[in-house]
């Protein structure tokens, strides 16, 4: 079990420098917006790997509401985490390439909106985990994963309305794709799907240290001597 | 000059997924020296 | 059937009566909301034509902040003499204590409204183009989805650090598709047109969040 991991590592670091390649050398260059439309390759997998890593810290978190089981409350952590820092990648690639493409940094557009949202629905879950006292955390935040995950759609349908009534140029583009394109878009999606896994492996690896640490600790204060400082 | 947006883009990227990680080794490091002296009987009991 | 809305009842009566004694949350938030009216009046000189498109924003703005208010005193009173330790040792539903405290909320935010939407008229000559009523009916619908999130963050927020800076943080972020209906269905409908599609999108987050605010209620208030 313990070469697994590296391994591993090994392997997906292998496969994000294949998926690099198909980015930037295989793929073909877009017409009108050129090489600065390879962002792409890695903007959406962002994305959709942050959506995918909400859902699991969603299960995880219902998981522990009926089970109580703190290995569900450490994925639901690690999942957030993990997610909160692949939708910043999101956030900030979406910027870059907007400007050159559209001369804007930033547009209140549906899909920019409904993501900046999202994100700050998760990292308030991450500042209750760090705000709230310890024996209630894993509960608490549980509650609170629920509610902002069945948030979610009414943040994506309730901004997508307002910008049919009020139109904004859609930053990211929509319509039909290069199947070369899409190619290189999964290959990537699939790389940074593993790297995510991976990142979470290792953020669950020292989340469980922690509490050992923090167990240790809670002993040590216990069995030591009195007059002993810790 | 787009390719300094692209080079940006995907260097930014890069930058935030290798400072995460950075966290956690450091912190890791740092948890794993916390609990060998935890572990360690205490000379002074 | 009558245990928990007896106690429903009577915990919102306690309440009511509370409040009327000593009006601490409505006055704070008036003069809370008062001053957010003010400050924004400094930012510009609209037009009435300009009023009718930014009042939504200012006036939910004003009224969210004044919940916010309102919302971090639900439960002072039941922590300074230990009703919640009672509460969960009873066997009184714990969603009764909930809906009571939701109830309550909802009429001092609703009284608060009703106080500044006057005012809000007259300092930004507002006049409605569109059906008012449904202006009503947003103001109900939208109030309830702030205060159901809201008195439900409050409850949360209880035991961590920083109370009152985490009920906002809390709110705020989940309260974004109300608060953007809020907004929008109000300039629609000041502007003239219905704004049927926002009426329906709040009822069915209250109805939502309402279900799963009762249903997670009393983990929440024995998480520990």
């Amino acid at each position: 079990m313990k070469r697994v991991f590296p391994i591993l590592s090994v392997l997906t670091a292998i496969l994000l420098i294949y998926a690099l390649y198909q980015a930037l050398v295989v793929a073909p260059t877009e017409q009108t917006m050129g090489d600065v439309q390879r962002i792409f390759y890695y903007h959406v997998p962002s994305a959709w790997t942050a959506f995918i890593l909400f859902f699991v810290n969603f299960g995880a978190s219902i998981l522990y509401l009926i089970k109580r089981r703190p290995a569900a409350d450490m994925v639901a952590l690690v999942s957030a985490e993990v997610g909160v820092v692949f939708l910043l990648v999101n956030l900030v690639t979406g910027p870059i390439w907007a400007r050159p493409v559209w001369g804007i940094w930033w547009t209140w557009d549906w899909r920019l909106t409904s993501t900046l949202v999202t994100w700050l629905i998760y990292v308030s879950y991450l500042m209750l985990r760090r705000f709230s006292s310890g024996g209630q955390t894993p509960t608490l935040a549980a509650a609170l994963a629920v509610l902002g995950a069945l948030c979610i759609p009414f943040v994506y349908f309730s901004i997508w309305f307002f910008r049919t009534q009020h139109p904004q140029p859609v930053i990211g583009g929509d319509g039909s794709i290069d199947p070369r394109m899409m190619h290189a878009l999964l290959i990537n999606w699939l790389a940074f799907a593993c790297f995510a896994f991976m990142v979470c492996w290792s953020r669950y690896r020292l989340e469980k240290l922690q509490r050992d640490v923090n167990q240790a600790h809670a002993m040590a204060s216990l069995l030591a001597p009195h007059g002993s400082t810790r | 000059m787009t390719n300094g947006y692209l080079f940006a883009a995907y260097a930014a990227t890069w930058i935030i997924h290798i400072a995460y990680l950075g966290t956690i080794v450091s912190r890791y490091s740092r948890m794993k020296r916390e609990i060998a002296e935890l572990k360690r009987p205490d000379v002074r009991s | 059937m009558t245990a928990p809305t007896g106690i429903t009842r009577v915990t919102l009566l306690k309440d009511l009566r509370l409040e009327w004694r000593s009006k601490d949350a409505i006055n704070s938030m008036l003069f809370f909301s008062l001053l957010v009216v003010v400050v924004f009046s400094f930012s510009f000189d609209p037009t009435a034509e300009e009023s009718r498109q930014i009042a939504g924003g200012l006036i939910w703005v004003a009224f969210l902040f004044a919940a916010v208010v309102a919302l971090n005193q639900t439960w002072a009173r039941e922590i300074r003499n230990q009703v919640l330790d009672a509460y969960r040792v009873s066997p009184a539903p714990a969603n009764s204590l909930f809906m009571a405290k939701t109830l309550g909320n909802f009429i001092f935010v609703s009284v608060l409204e009703a106080l500044m939407t006057p005012l809000f008229i007259m300092f930004y000559r507002l006049r409605s183009l569109g059906p008012a009523w449904q202006l009503l009916l947003i103001a109900v619908l939208g109030t309830w989805a702030l205060v159901v999130n809201g008195t439900f963050f409050a409850a949360m927020s209880l035991r961590t650090r920083s109370r009152e800076i985490m009920l906002p943080l809390l709110l705020f972020p989940i309260s974004i598709p109300a608060l953007l209906a809020m907004v929008q269905a109000t300039a629609d409908i000041l502007n003239g047109e219905g704004a049927r599609f926002w009426i329906v999108l709040l009822a069915t987050y209250d109805l939502v969040f309402t279900t799963v605010c009762l249903l997670l209620f009393e983990t929440v208030l024995n998480a520990e």
